[in-house]
């Protein structure tokens, strides 16, 4: 069943779907890259994932997988050989999963708050509630990092692959805004972690250039700040 | 060293009632400790500094949140007996999958149900309605979404059958009419000891949403 084709749907400045190719780089497992057109949709990518519609979508064989966490937990459970993603200690695990979902569920929403504010007020407000998730992400990345250079310890791991992602956005963000958000000052060992995520080899060559996504971001918010109107 | 497990947990919870299910499947003694949600407990808000929500699961003094993470938690640490999850990482997958999906599709729409009135309400209604019959579809003819057995896409959404009879009076619709494979379904889980034990008497908690929506001005 490993050795099965792998299709990876997705779109080149999404974070989430570059948590699959991570993981896939991780376990040198090779695929064919779909990018796909969000404003029109593949019928593989509709069929493939019925039910939301969004990428990324992996394919093996012909049996789709969605939402990134899953995938990259189903990577690491059919790959069992490559080097694991996911913590061996339940209680480890229990808390990268922890730290993956808030990252999910406030953390990447604040941020892409900066982007939605209306003006400098709120702007600012959002800047303050990022500042404060990384501030938690800091003392996270103490706790379970135990000394090491990852979340994961000795090498890339799952709260790793799902914060890491998110780098890309957070630098365009700080570009855009003139704002530190990651910094040596601030958070210290987020700073070092990050340079040592987007330098290691399963990264690197996934995570888009800032000046790229900058330009891809200039269209994308001038959305928010001008919703087509009902 | 003694084992020491707490469930900080709130008796009308679903996500809580997930928790109870999986610690009674695998037979372990737990300490459930009840929470007063109004007045947040020193322990609580030291076990889950973030949320300040529960289920916590408190293993041996270190603290677990989020539902599902608990189910797994468990599931990962008492092995032996019981396998909440299925073995084949594609079924793995596909179980996270729809226990995400009840996750994201039901709690928001269901709390309008009885938390709101008028064109938010019937909005609601509907979103609730087309989620349930999305998994009615996924139940297709099996006993259990897990297949023959029990699992955990079924520990996930069981504990929302407290709930129906709620969801049901305040929203004027039936499961039986519009998702009618998911009454048997709830029968079958309810047969199990550890479902039955987690689970609350649909009417005790009628009478807590009555109190809510009183509260809420809405009665």
């Amino acid at each position: 069943m490993a050795g099965d084709a792998v299709k990876l749907l997705g779109a080149w400045p999404s974070p989430v779907v570059m948590r699959a190719r991570i993981a896939l780089n991780l376990k040198s497992v090779g695929y064919e890259f779909v990018e796909e057109n969000l404003g029109n949709k593949s019928q593989l990518l509709l069929q493939s994932n019925p039910v939301h519609k969004k990428i990324p979508v992996l394919i093996h064989g012909d049996k789709p997988v969605c939402e990134s966490l899953i995938i990259v937990q189903y990577i690491d459970e059919v790959w069992s050989s490559g080097p694991g993603i996911l913590p061996s200690d339940p209680y480890d695990l229990a808390t990268a999963r922890f730290w993956a979902a808030y990252i999910d569920d406030k953390w990447f929403p604040s941020l892409t708050g900066i982007a939605k504010a209306q003006d400098d007020g709120a702007k600012k407000a959002a800047i303050e509630q990022v500042s404060e998730g990384l501030a938690l992400l800091e003392d996270a990345f103490r706790k379970c990092s135990k000394g090491k250079t990852f979340f994961g310890g000795d090498r890339v791991g799952y709260l790793d692959i799902a914060f890491g992602c998110f780098l890309g956005w957070l630098r365009v963000t700080e570009k855009m805004n003139g704002v530190e958000l990651i910094s040596r000052s601030k958070t210290p060992q987020l700073a070092q972690w990050a340079e040592r995520f987007c330098a290691d080899p399963a990264v690197k060559d996934v995570m888009p250039e800032t000046d790229k996504l900058a330009e891809f971001a200039k269209v994308l918010f001038a959305k928010f700040k001008n919703p087509p109107s009902q | 060293m003694a084992e020491t497990l707490t469930l900080l947990d709130y008796w009308p919870s679903m996500f809580g009632m997930r928790c109870r299910i999986a610690l009674r499947e695998k037979d372990i003694k737990f300490e459930y400790q009840e929470q007063d949600l109004w007045s947040k407990s020193p322990l609580l808000l030291e076990m889950n500094p973030i949320y300040k929500k529960i289920p916590v699961l408190i293993h041996n003094g270190k603290p677990i949140c989020e539902s599902l993470i608990i189910v797994e938690y468990i599931d990962e640490t008492w092995k032996g007996k019981a396998p909440l999850l299925p073995s084949d990482p594609y079924e793995r997958a596909q179980a996270r999958f729809w226990a995400d999906y009840v996750d994201k599709k039901f709690y928001d729409p269901a709390r309008k149900v009885w938390g709101t009135k008028g064109e938010e309400q019937e909005a609601a209604r509907k979103q609730l309605v087309q989620a349930l019959k999305v998994m009615e579809g996924v139940l297709g003819n099996k006993p259990f979404f897990g297949g023959d057995s029990f699992g955990f896409v079924d520990m996930a959404m069981i504990p929302y059958n407290s709930w129906f009879h709620s969801y049901e009076t305040f929203g004027n619709f039936t499961i039986e009419m519009e998702c009618p494979k998911l009454v048997p379904w709830a029968k079958r889980c309810l047969q199990k000891e550890s479902v039955s034990k987690s689970l609350v008497d649909p009417q005790k908690l009628l009478g807590f949403v009555v109190e809510m929506r009183k509260k809420f001005g809405l009665e």
